[in-house]
């Protein structure tokens, strides 16, 4: 009520924010901080199902008295809409790549770095390419070169620290090779044994071209035939040599079947259909859910790691921006950073996450010890026995052997042409 | 057959104004009752049409398409078409191909059969619309989840490897039961078949019972009938459903890809692709490419048998 239509956006927004706080504090139920429940603020929030919980919606309406309308689409969908659609959504949920092809549409602004309040505690992975002071792989998309604009307005990457950044992340997390420990005797160390003529019509690999053609060029790196100079942005050659190997070992009859979503993934695995193939970290959690014994395989060569995060796109403005800013302020105060990381994500404040997470899930998370206790899933489920290790092990560990990020190439309509040859080979 | 529907009409209106009506008057009121359906098929078919025609024809880069002019689409389309090693292209039109005629040969003499029975050796008329109706029963569900219910009884460890491997008859499980060529067709058959059947259940439905005991009492054996009368007089009916069959199949990626495991190409996943990578004219072209296909063996099938004249 002491929120006038067209208010100024900055302090307000600040207000509500410790109340919001304030109310978690001290009730954590009742309590809506008294500006939003007055004339409530629907948040439409486009991004993939994988990161949009139910949970987290009910949390965010408790604390902040926003409600978040989930749009629910795949990874090309969301960048198709943010390019072609700007207006359909408040809030957009998008990976790192994709902003080679958002960005320049002008669709989205720059978040004012001063609104978000854990701005200088966001991982280092972000802001410098870097884990515990080291430089990790820099190779495609990574975040920190997309990270900062050169201004609000600005469709250019500013490359170094500005006060302008394009997407606040979400989850992040390095990619590997899953594998069937029990289908497979022999020691799995390297990304080669993705095409080991050994595991013949019993690998798989996924059929989104920007990711698939990472992988396929991981395992060339891995098998000495060849070194990019950027695997994230090959030239023409390079496309051209990756998808040679990807034809040879199809028509060898290498692959069982291509994998385009999460769950074929899962079903893919524990059917047994594949013994190793691409696959990402959470399908590997549901196979183990299912009783099946499934390994995230760290490889010598490194990950392909990826990140998302939260963009505000251009015409969003007043209180609708303002809550937005709230929501995304919300987002990195712990709670929901522990909720993702116990999915097996990295969130991005990892200190706020660690004050919400218990003691023995952090060490098992973050630290890659031995779990103390029984392991739980957000919702409850069991994921790990006590005395498990996580696969890959510490952050530090994980995200530090990042060879690569998903990328989008300058050769991606090339690229594209040159997949769909493979698949029809 | 447009003929025939307007004095029908036109009668009404004399009867409601008493004075004659000038035949312009009665064309402007022929045109009047079509426009209807032409406006119909002007907004939802031919604007659409006209602008992925016009959108082929533009250039794009990663973010925006833009309105020029060219033959850049078409050309990376046919891209080494022309050298000995098949192109891409060419390459999934074939292989497309190849599952509309696997298809057509399989669903065609199936759905006849269905409908044969149905038509003529079911004799109470209750019981036969009770099974025509069984026929649309699967219907009720998403063909998505009819398909993907193959995949457990097909797998390495599904149902079928398993019983074969119980019984002793196999002892390595079947590999090529699941994401292949035949689960693909398997698949196109179990949902396409009842497009067959529906359009020669019609024609065989209203074939005169007495032409056929005519054929009889002149000596005609069972094969000489099915050949000579019946079959002659389903035609509308085959080419309805071939119709059908040959535009699902040639438009589908779905299917192709669940049961092919994505290692099988198709024109259809194709230009998802390249839609998912916001290079609309790229599919706009190859959406283009594909119409012409269609049509093309649309246009073979009513060569074969007269649609017109024959409904």
């Amino acid at each position: 009520m002491d929120l006038p239509a067209k208010d100024l956006p900055s302090k307000p927004s600040r207000r509500t924010l410790l109340q919001g706080a304030a109310a978690l504090a001290a009730t954590p139920v009742t309590g809506f901080p008294a500006v939003h429940a007055a004339e409530p603020v629907t948040l439409r929030y486009l991004g993939t199902a994988v990161n949009q919980s139910a949970d987290i919606a009910r949390k965010v309406k408790e604390d902040l008295g926003l409600t978040i309308e989930y749009i629910p689409v795949v990874t090309d969908e969301v960048t198709k809409r943010a390019v072609t659609q700007p207006n359909s959504f408040d809030l957009i949920d998008a990976e790192y790549f994709s902003l080679k092809k958002i960005l320049p549409s002008g669709n989205l602004q720059g978040m004012d770095a001063k609104r978000i309040k854990l701005a200088d505690k966001i991982s280092s992975v972000f802001t410098k390419g870097e884990v515990a002071g080291k430089q990790i792989g820099d190779q495609g998309t990574a975040p920190r070169k997309v990270f900062y604009l050169e201004g609000q307005e600005s469709k250019k990457f500013a490359g170094e620290q500005t006060g302008w950044i394009s997407l606040i992340p979400t989850v992040y997390n390095a990619d590997t090779l899953g594998i069937r420990p029990d289908l497979i005797k022999v020691p799995v160390t390297s990304w080669k044994e993705l095409l080991n003529p050994a595991f013949k019509g019993r690998a798989s690999i996924l059929n989104i071209p920007s990711i698939g053609i990472m992988d396929a060029a991981m395992v060339v790196e891995a098998t000495g035939d060849y070194t990019y100079g950027d695997k994230g942005n090959m030239t023409k050659p390079e496309i051209d040599r990756t998808i040679k190997v990807l034809i040879e070992a199809k028509r060898a009859g290498q692959f069982r079947a291509f994998w385009q979503d999460f769950n074929e993934s899962v079903n893919l695995m524990a059917s047994g259909e594949t013994v190793i193939q691409s696959m990402w970290s959470p399908a590997v959690t549901k196979v183990r859910a299912q009783g099946v014994p499934c390994t995230y395989q760290p490889l010598k060569e490194g990950y392909r790691a990826w990140a998302s995060g939260f963009g505000i796109p251009k015409t969003l403005s007043g209180r609708k921006l303002d809550a937005a800013y709230d929501f995304i302020n919300w987002f990195l105060s712990g709670w929901a950073g522990a909720y993702l990381n116990r999915q097996g994500y990295y969130s991005a404040v990892l200190e706020t996450a660690k004050d919400n997470m218990q003691p023995d899930e952090w060490a098992f998370w973050m630290e890659g010890k031995p779990a103390e206790k029984d392991i739980l899933g957000p919702d409850g489920t069991l994921i790990e026995r006590a005395g498990a290790t996580r696969d890959g092990g510490s952050f530090e560990q994980r995200m530090g052997a990042v060879a690569c990020w998903n990328a989008v190439m300058d050769e991606n309509t090339y690229m594209v042409r040159k997949w769909n040859e493979f698949i029809a080979a | 057959m447009t003929d025939l529907a307007l004095p029908a009409a036109a009668p009404a209106t004399v009867a409601a104004t008493p004075v004659a009506t000038p035949p312009w008057r009665r064309r402007a009121l022929a045109y009047l009752q079509a426009a209807p359906l032409t406006l119909v098929f002007l907004i939802f078919l031919v604007v659409p049409l006209a602008l992925t025609g016009i959108v082929s024809l533009w250039e794009y880069n990663e973010y925006e398409i833009i309105p020029a002019l060219t033959l850049q689409n078409y050309a990376d389309l046919f891209d080494g078409c022309l050298s000995a090693d098949l192109c891409t292209t060419v390459r999934t039109y074939l292989s497309t191909v190849k599952f509309v005629a696997l298809t057509l040969a399989i669903t065609l003499p199936l759905g006849f059969a269905v409908a044969y029975f149905l038509a003529f050796h079911v004799r109470s008329g209750t019981v036969r619309m009770g099974l025509f109706l069984l026929c649309t029963i699967p219907f009720w569900t998403s063909n998505v989840i009819r398909m993907i219910s193959w995949i457990p009884l097909l797998g390495r460890n599904g149902l079928v490897n398993d019983t074969l491997r119980g019984l002793g008859l196999i002892r390595a499980p079947i590999e090529g039961l699941l994401y292949s060529d035949f689960a693909v067709v398997l698949a196109f058959v179990h949902l396409d078949t009842v497009f067959m059947i529906v359009p020669i259940f019609n024609s065989l439905a209203r074939i005169d019972r007495r032409l056929i005991e005519a054929a009889r009492d002149g000596g005609a054996s069972s094969a000489q009938i099915l050949r000579n009368v019946v079959l002659p007089l389903a035609k509308p009916g085959i080419a309805i459903g071939a119709i059908f069959v040959v535009t699902l199949v040639m438009g589908d990626f779905v299917t192709v890809g669940v049961m092919g495991g994505q290692q099988i190409a198709s024109v259809g996943k194709v230009i998802q692709v390249q839609m998912a990578y916001l290079q609309f004219p790229a599919a706009a072209a190859n959406a283009m490419v594909l119409l012409a296909a269609v049509l093309l063996m649309i246009l073979g099938l009513t060569r074969m048998i007269d649609l017109r004249r024959e409904l």
